[in-house]
């Protein structure tokens, strides 16, 4: 008992020292903005990584901890996109943006934070309505059936009829977006932080219950639909304000962008980072995009070395490839990604340090008992 | 008649390609009849099929060029199924539809590379792609064609299935996995054959959809290829008079939409009816129930 | 109040056209540990699915504390494979005949007697009016063919816990959690009060009550142990306390000795009786240890094929011969 409420204290000091380290970043970021150029590559993938890893925390919520394989990720983060852009156009800017429209019939705006929360609630509720159809099927009918939802939204933003609404195929352009790189990463940091405390709370372990076992979980009075509904419409709210992020960061939305090649992007990302790890998608969605704009960019263009020695393979499409083999290796060798289910926390790695040292010194003493049997 | 005239290469397209759909949907269909795994990269081995075409007729005579690029398409398939899913039989099952997703994403990308992102165009075979007319309607032969040796094949293989040794291998391994591996079935072998069969009826079908789409892009297999699998789901899945007739159903319904004026919506309706048909009948036209073991 | 807490009326569980169950009636009373035992693919787990709704049954009535907790009648297709007994109600309108009272009714008429006849008539009319009403106050649909079919965790809510035969524990979380989800579901929260923190009080509650049990449980010490890193043994013991969590009236215990060496069974037949006094609960299980059996219930059920074919006292059911047969097999040639 004791012991435990030690641990607990113990733990709550770890907690603190996790905030620490974030907000120690936050700041180190805030000086870099300061320091370096602002169109820096870094900056890119600071921005995009964030966004990333939103929408990669918000899918492993729930195909990591429910269990349940949706694909309609790429369908939300649309409505999300599509909702911050309608609603944040500004009046005199729509004439042109509109122009086959005759300027649509919105001729209102909201301010960008209400319009980011309205993102989030519209994708919600079609989550709510999708759910109920699609939340009774079986897993991979889940997820195909999920997909195809995706594909109606898709179809149906992209129809003319509801073009003075969503301007049908045409862009949506000239709305507010962000400068600093801070503003992604704190609204990520916010919804992330939110995910974590529902994650640890009552509901999350329901969750988590009918992730291990559904019948079992139904047996202890959670009722499936309903919690299923939540995790799900909780898990597209966030893939909405990710959407409207998103939309921000490219400063254009087109339906036709929001594919399903998308949703895989995300949901290998999530696979990287381990399925059912908070930390995991962070970390991987900061890799992954670090990887794709920045570090591996070089594969996509012919490389011609001091020597006069053309090096082979480098082409456009490329970096994919390697990308996609890579990818492949994780799933199939590395199927728990980097993080598995574990979180990377402070007290995990002193933890797991620790471990290991007392590993280390017991190993050490087995030898020199050896040693000293041998020489004996 | 001049309904049937403005109407009528609406249902012959239809049609046929309800045909080509029904060809990759036997592959989804079987795959998931034994193995329970949607196969996403099926959609983009056809894909391959189409580009495979395009870049052996370069090199070797039409005639030669189509067995090859229907034995590659196989050897591709075969070797997908070994390096990507063999190894993951006993992980759970979201773990081999994520490495499907990963292969779909791995062949995409390299097709990408391979053609450098350009729409390849597709070889016009001779006979199968001139112009014919019916009933004052104009269009390719491949049309006609397509119906006819779909149906073919199709028999073919429910009696391979019906009446072959392996056929009944593969009856029993959908059936129950691990009885029959225990009754002696080599299942990796029944798998295999399975895949190969799967991927050359995809190929075939390649051949004859890019005869009359014309233009291969790398991700020209993704689409038709969830539209297969819609097919086969819409008809139960795991059975082949179900997929093919599914097929045949979206394939004619999708034109029939376009035909109307909707186009935009004909993806999105193939999609609705999969839903329906998941909330309606989620064991499809032909397909059967399953209960799980408390 | 009658203190019956699980009552089965003619539940039958058909699947395609395999009839599992066949007709089972049955009852548990408060206070009682009852044992429902038979061969192999009896039904035992079927029933057992029917009553905590995982299955729907075909046909029948469930009711628990006297209030109709499940029924279902076949309709639309199975009105025509329907296969267990009783198969005529459901076919046309059933109506309940007395016969004595219908003969007697008839013969004064015969006689010519009409005062008393229409007498009868009337004190029969009444006497069926009165069954009904009574029927009625029992259960308000008893006429109707009105479908209740909760979902299990409706069931568990109304105070029916169960174990499973092959152990479903949440096998990525840790015994302290495994018991503490269980008390998810009487929490007042919601998902907002939760995130946010709002609800710590009862958080707090529910995490105190679960180390109560812990405690009385003697698991106390494996509260940061991954549910399946533990033993068999003390998994089936996790389970029952999980079990326990949800305050159950009931307690469905499948094959809980499954597995178990002749002292372990020992020791878990002085757990159930414990655990029936501690928490005041009646009980029903599954069980083929027939010590533990003959030993710890008050009354025992036999199945067979789906039908019951005896119960009792242990004494009795022991002695049964239809039971022995069930067991050992009948020979087919006596003669030898």
């Amino acid at each position: 008992m004791e012991q435990n409420m030690l641990r607990k204290k113990r733990s709550l000091k770890y907690t603190y020292i996790d905030c620490a380290i974030i907000i120690g970043l936050f700041v180190l970021l805030a000086v870099l903005e300061n320091i370096m150029m602002p169109t820096h590559i870094f900056f890119t993938v600071v921005k995009k990584g964030a966004i990333y890893a939103l929408l990669a925390v918000s899918m492993n919520l729930l195909n990591g901890f429910t269990g349940l394989f949706s694909l309609g990720q790429a369908g939300f983060m649309l409505i999300g996109a599509y909702t911050y852009a309608i609603f944040t156009i500004p009046l005199e800017m729509r004439e042109s943006v509109y122009m086959y429209y005759d300027g649509g019939i919105i001729n209102f705006t909201l301010p960008v934070v209400v319009a980011v929360i309205l993102a989030g609630i519209m994708a919600a509720a079609f989550a709510f309505l999708i759910g109920w159809p699609v939340l009774r099927l079986k897993s991979d009918y889940l997820a195909i059936a999920t997909l195809g939802f995706a594909e109606i939204i898709r179809a149906i933003f992209q129809w003319d009829k509801l073009g003075v609404i969503t301007n049908g195929a045409n862009l949506l352009r000239r709305y507010p977006k962000f400068t600093s790189a801070l503003v992604p990463c704190a609204v990520a940091a916010l919804c992330i932080a939110i995910i974590l405390l529902l994650i640890n709370s009552s509901y999350g372990r329901a969750f988590k219950a009918i992730r291990d076992d559904e019948i079992a979980a139904e047996a202890m009075g959670i009722n499936l639909f309903r919690h299923k509904q939540m995790s799900f419409m909780t898990s597209s709210f966030f893939a909405g304000i990710g959407g409207a992020l998103l939309a921000m960061f490219q400063t254009t939305v087109q339906a036709n962008a929001f594919k399903s090649a998308m949703t895989y992007e995300i949901l290998l990302i999530v696979v990287i980072g381990g399925i059912g790890s908070v930390s995991g998608s962070v970390l991987a969605s900061f890799l992954y995009i670090a990887a794709s704009e920045w570090w591996l960019r070089f594969l996509d263009s012919p490389m011609v070395l001091d020597n006069g020695f053309q090096v082979p393979l480098l082409r456009v499409g490329f970096r994919k490839v390697v990308f996609s083999v890579v990818i492949m290796i994780i799933v199939l060798f590395y199927s728990r990604g980097l993080m598995g289910d574990k979180e990377l926390r402070t007290e995990n790695v002193v933890n797991g340090f620790r471990k290991s040292k007392k590993k280390l010194r017991e190993w050490i003493s087995d030898r020199r008992k050896k040693n000293r049997e041998v020489a004996e | 008649m001049d309904f049937v005239q403005a109407n009528l290469p609406y249902l012959l397209a239809g049609i046929s390609v309800g045909g080509q759909y029904a060809l990759i949907a036997i592959g989804y269909t079987m795959v998931y009849g034994i193995l329970r795994l949607i196969n996403f990269a099926h959609g983009d081995v056809f894909m391959v099929a189409g580009l495979l075409m395009v870049y052996l007729v370069t090199a070797v005579p039409l005639a030669a060029a189509i067995p090859l690029m229907i034995l590659f398409t196989v050897l591709i398939g075969f070797t997908i199924e070994r390096v990507a899913y063999k190894p993951l039989r006993s992980a759970p099952r979201m773990s081999i539809m994520i490495s499907a997703i990963g292969v779909s994403y791995l062949i995409q990308n390299l097709a990408y590379y391979v053609t450098g992102g350009l729409a390849k165009t597709y070889p016009s075979i001779p006979w199968v792609s001139d112009t014919v007319t019916i009933l004052g309607a104009t269009t390719r032969r491949v049309t006609l064609i397509t119906p006819v040796l779909t149906i073919i094949l199709v028999i073919a293989l429910v009696a391979l299935i019906k009446y072959t040794k392996i056929g009944m291998a593969m009856r029993a391994v959908s059936r129950d996995f691990e009885t029959s591996q225990l009754m002696g079935i080599k299942v990796d072998s029944v798998i295999s054959i399975t895949f190969i069969i799967g991927t050359g009826l995809a190929a075939v079908g390649s051949l004859l959809f890019f005869s009359s789409y014309t233009a291969v892009t790398p991700v020209a297999g993704a689409m038709p290829g969830l539209k297969a699998f819609v097919a086969a789901v819409f008809g139960g899945i795991g059975s082949i008079p179900g997929a093919v007739l599914g097929a045949f159903i979206i394939g004619i319904c999708e034109n029939i939409i376009k035909g109307l004026g909707w186009t935009t919506f004909s993806d999105a309706f193939t999609f609705a009816l999969l839903i329906v048909i998941l909330v309606v009948k989620p064991s499809g036209l032909f397909g059967e129930k399953n209960t799980d073991k408390v | 109040m009658s203190d019956t807490i699980l009552r089965m009326d003619n539940v039958t569980m058909q699947f395609g056209g395999v009839v599992a169950v066949n007709d089972l009636s049955l009852q548990v009373n408060r206070g009682e540990i009852v044992a429902l035992i038979g061969p192999n693919g009896a039904g035992k787990t079927t029933a057992f699915n029917c009553i905590t709704g995982v299955y729907e049954p075909t046909n029948g009535m469930i009711s628990f504390n006297g209030q109709p907790m499940l029924r279902n009648h076949p309709a639309g297709k199975m009105k025509k494979f329907y296969a267990g007994a009783h198969a005529d109600k459901f076919t046309k309108a059933y109506v309940p005949q007395d016969e004595e009272a219908l003969a007697a009714i008839a013969a004064a008429r015969e006689a010519g007697d009409e005062l008393t006849a229409a007498n009868l008539q009337a004190a029969y009319d009444d006497a069926a009016e009165q069954r009904k009403e009574q029927a009625l106050l029992l259960d308000p649909h008893a006429f109707s063919d009105k479908v209740i079919a909760p979902t299990p965790d409706k069931i568990t809510k109304l105070g029916i816990a169960r174990t499973f035969q092959n152990i479903r524990l949440f096998k990525s979380q840790t015994v302290f959690d495994n018991v503490l989800i269980a008390k998810h579901m009487r929490a007042k929260q919601n998902i907002f009060t939760a995130t946010f923190r709002l609800s710590y009080k009862e958080e707090k509650r529910m995490r105190e009550e679960t180390e109560a049990l812990l405690e009385e449980q003697n698991l106390i010490h494996l509260r940061n142990e991954l549910a399946t890193s533990l033993p068999y043994g003390l998994q089936r013991r996790l389970e029952i306390a999980r079990a326990l969590a949800t305050d159950p009236q009931l307690l469905l215990l499948d094959e809980p000795a499954a597995g178990m060496n002749p002292q372990e069974t020992l020791e878990l037949t002085e757990f159930i009786g414990q655990i029936r006094k501690k928490y005041n609960l009646s009980i029903f299980m599954i069980e083929h240890h027939m010590d533990l059996v003959m030993e710890i219930s008050d009354r025992i059920y036999v199945l067979d094929f789906g039908r019951l074919i005896a119960s009792g006292t242990p004494d009795v059911v022991q002695n049964d011969q239809r039971v022995i047969d069930a067991y050992l097999g009948v020979s087919d040639d006596v003669e030898d």
